[in-house]
């Protein structure tokens, strides 16, 4: 690929998803983008960026972005901010709103894993949760991911990926060389095309936002455009989660570090936090249901 | 260290389960079958223990239920790691007292979120 191809295909990735691509990334977008011009019967990558620029295929259009924009997932990715969500955040949101009413959101949810990992924590707490109102929505970029987040079908080794084997039998039928996850638990979670980059107010306000492994492909002014406007969306103690190499310190000021949970961001943090260090007296319930 | 016993009839996947337990810092024994295994297991329980189901001599679910039968064989935390990829089986495994399962074909990544999952790393 010639330097101002490489050019043109960062600035494009950039200005519709916000991917930022550096140049090292070039053996990335060549492995990645060969398939896309087979498809398209293109001779090359040459033939391919043209017919980008030309922008005459939408079809082509979104087949790159899709393969440019990295889905990589499993189920219960990194525990830790689903140890919280069960063992903290749901037991203070249950005490914080009397109107006995839950909603998250699952941001660039890609394959689905994430949000149906949050959904079989909430069904597993359902008898705690009785009479409670709980949406789970999820959003993501790409259509052919939310068409495969919809169905719900993984491969036996996406199933194997942090999926407790006890959550596999109880949650999963085996359908062919396909495991499909329960329709009870598809059920809880509502899938929506969306870009982070655009206006997402339409969302309406949230409790918690899971937001994980996203930032870190954007840039400064992204990263904190994306901050300010979740930070809208979360009432005084909704809270927002970030992965593990995430911060929202020397981006924002709204949103502020909870204290003793990890990876958790509040506008009124002290609330949250009084909460939780008031909980750490208790001893932990592990997430775990295996062992 | 943690110690774990891997149980497989195949050299090759023995190898390869030993070569990913080891950068998990586990120390490694190998046994060829369940009976093998399990005389092993009634010298020194082992942290864990990476299971095969089909082996010649003495099969991995019967090896399994003859351990959770012996003094202490309760300890080891057993990871079946089998070619049998039904719900039957698996059932069947976590009946007898399987703590985890991995399907073959499997990979670095899954022993590694696997044996996290039961609290071995």
């Amino acid at each position: 690929m010639k330097p101002g191809e490489f050019e043109y295909l960062a600035s494009f990735l950039k200005g519709r998803s916000g991917l930022i691509l550096n140049a090292d990334k070039m053996y990335l977008v060549e492995s990645r983008l060969q398939p896309v011009a087979r498809k398209h019967d293109l001779p090359g990558l040459s033939e391919l960026i043209w017919e980008l620029r030309l922008g005459r295929d939408q079809k082509l259009t979104q087949d790159i972005m899709e393969a440019m924009t990295t889905n990589e997932t499993f189920f219960f990715r990194d525990k830790t901010p689903y140890d919280t969500l069960r063992n903290e955040l749901i037991p203070f949101f249950q005490k914080a709103r009397s109107t006995k009413q839950l909603r998250i959101w699952s941001a660039a949810a890609s394959t689905g894993q994430e949000p149906y990992s949050i959904a079989m924590i909430l069904k597993e707490m359902s008898a705690a949760l009785q009479g409670w109102r709980t949406d789970i929505i999820a959003t993501d970029i790409s259509r052919e991911v939310l068409e495969k987040s919809r169905a719900g079908m993984y491969s036996q080794f996406e199933v194997q990926r942090g999926l407790p084997i006890q959550m596999l039998v109880k949650y999963f039928k085996q359908i062919g060389e396909m495991w499909q996850i329960d329709s009870g638990i598809r059920a809880m979670v509502q899938f929506k095309e969306g870009n982070l980059l655009a206006n997402f107010d339409g969302l309406g306000s949230f409790d918690i936002i899971f937001c994980r492994n996203v930032l870190i492909y954007f840039d400064q002014e992204t990263k904190k455009d994306v901050l300010e406007r979740m930070a809208r969306l979360l009432p005084e103690e909704g809270v927002l989660i970030l992965g593990a190499a995430e911060t929202v310190l020397g981006l924002t000021n709204t949103l502020k570090v909870v204290k003793g949970l990890r990876g958790v961001y509040c506008k009124n943090s002290e609330a949250v936090t009084a909460r939780v260090q008031a909980s750490a007296m208790r001893a932990p319930k592990p997430l775990s249901v295996a062992g | 260290m943690k110690s774990c016993l891997v149980v497989d009839d195949s050299r090759v996947i023995r190898k390869v389960a030993r070569q990913i337990l080891e950068d998990l810092h586990f120390e490694i024994s190998e046994a060829v079958d369940g009976m093998e295994a399990l005389s092993f297991c009634q010298k020194k329980m082992p942290d864990a223990i990476l299971l095969d189901w089909n082996m010649p001599v003495m099969n991995g679910i019967d090896f399994l239920r003859q351990l959770r039968q012996e003094k202490n064989g309760d300890t080891p935390v057993v990871v079946f790691c089998t070619t049998e990829n039904d719900i039957k089986h698996i059932t069947e495994a976590i009946q007898a007292g399987a703590n985890e399962y991995i399907m073959k074909p499997f990979d670095r990544e899954i022993i590694e979120t696997k044996f996290l999952e039961v609290g071995l790393i």
